[in-house]
């Protein structure tokens, strides 16, 4: 991996190349590496509320509820990663 | 570029030239997104209201069922029955969302109007001046910040720790989440349509791989259909999270 990045660095001439390589590999990096917690997180919350409503269907509403709110707050990690690849790789 | 697939700049995705006026406040596509939004709420309550009748039927029974929903699946779950006051809040929230979000699928438009900041981020602040609002006027200034910058039932020691972080969770990370989820999630969506877009576009011009065009094309299709999804489900989100936020606001007990 290491090697890579200097290839590419030993290739780029200018420093405005230097910068958006830099750029590109760090944001696919950034965005890799925060979507790995929520993409668990979310896999186990899901797989909690459907055991919790396969147990207790009268109980399915409001799990449901709860369950899109704590996906709401568990995905907010990975879209500020995604925010994050935005703005390394197009600012 | 990659076997002749040109990507477009970020910029020719998100920014569109004004049809009127120039700079800040010119007005462009996001702009008359924004305005069918407000106009097609108003406009789809007007028609729902104008011919009541006691069966409903037509735009009034989506009305109806749709207020339900809010009432039903938001509001009972998240506040309780004081919290219907803040149907109409709620309610207009949750359809500009869901309109304007709509019209990434749109053809003609094909931009959500909340892939920019500053929609979302307005829409965030608003919902943080009301819930900071709502909470002074139902606990009064000073029991509001102290119940939810000094929760009840920690150590006093703790305070030193508990304090800043409920100050920074609660008043500073709360609308830039809340604003950040929506203009994600809909940039995130529209950037993964215009992909696909390109990519049939380009497999149709270039000859040799056409036979994977079909492939594409399916993603395509299917991604519209989730697409649809995800602009109800940020919309449902936004509006549940409002809900809670107010909730917290009106009962400081839990």
């Amino acid at each position: 991996m290491s090697a890579l990045v200097l290839a590419q660095a030993a290739a780029a001439s200018t420093p405005d190349e230097l910068k958006a390589q830099a750029g590109a590999t760090g944001a696919g990096m950034a965005y890799g590496l925060a979507a790995i917690g929520p993409g668990i997180g979310i896999g186990y919350l899901v797989g909690q509320s459907v055991q919790a409503m396969a147990r207790q269907p009268e109980a399915a509403g409001m799990v449901r509820t709860t369950m899109f709110l704590g996906i709401a707050f568990t995905e907010a990690l990975a879209l500020i990663g995604f925010v994050v690849f935005i703005l390394l790789k197009f600012v | 570029m990659i076997f002749g697939l040109e990507f477009p700049p970020i910029q020719n995705l998100v920014e569109w030239e004004p049809f009127a006026g120039d700079s800040w406040y010119g007005f462009n596509k996001i702009a008359l997104t924004y305005l069918i939004a407000v106009l097609a709420t108003v406009l789809f309550f007007w028609i729902a209201a104008s011919g009541r009748q006691l069966v409903p039927k037509g735009a009034q029974n989506l009305a109806e069922s749709s207020v339900k929903f809010i009432e039903d699946g938001i509001i009972m779950e998240t506040i309780g029955p004081d919290g219907l006051r803040y149907l109409p809040y709620l309610a207009s929230l949750f359809f500009f969302i869901l309109i304007s979000n709509l019209f990434e699928v749109i053809p003609g438009f094909q931009m959500p109007a909340n892939a920019r900041m500053g929609g979302p981020a307005f829409l965030a602040l608003l919902t943080w001046a009301f819930f900071i609002i709502v909470g002074i006027k139902h606990q009064g200034p000073g029991k509001y910040f102290k119940n939810s910058l000094f929760p009840p039932g920690v150590p006093k020691a703790l305070y030193i720790l508990v304090t800043p972080i409920e100050f920074i969770s609660t008043f500073l990370v709360r609308p830039f989440s809340l604003a950040v989820r929506l203009f994600a999630n809909m940039l995130a969506g529209h950037i993964l349509l215009v992909t696909f877009g390109v990519l049939c576009a380009t497999l149709w011009v270039l000859g040799p791989l056409l036979a994977v065009l079909p492939f594409s094309f399916f993603m395509l299709v299917a991604l519209t259909g989730f697409e649809i999804m995800v602009s109800f489900l940020q919309a449902y989100i936004f509006t549940i999270l409002a809900a809670v936020y107010l909730g917290g606001a009106m009962h400081p007990e839990h």
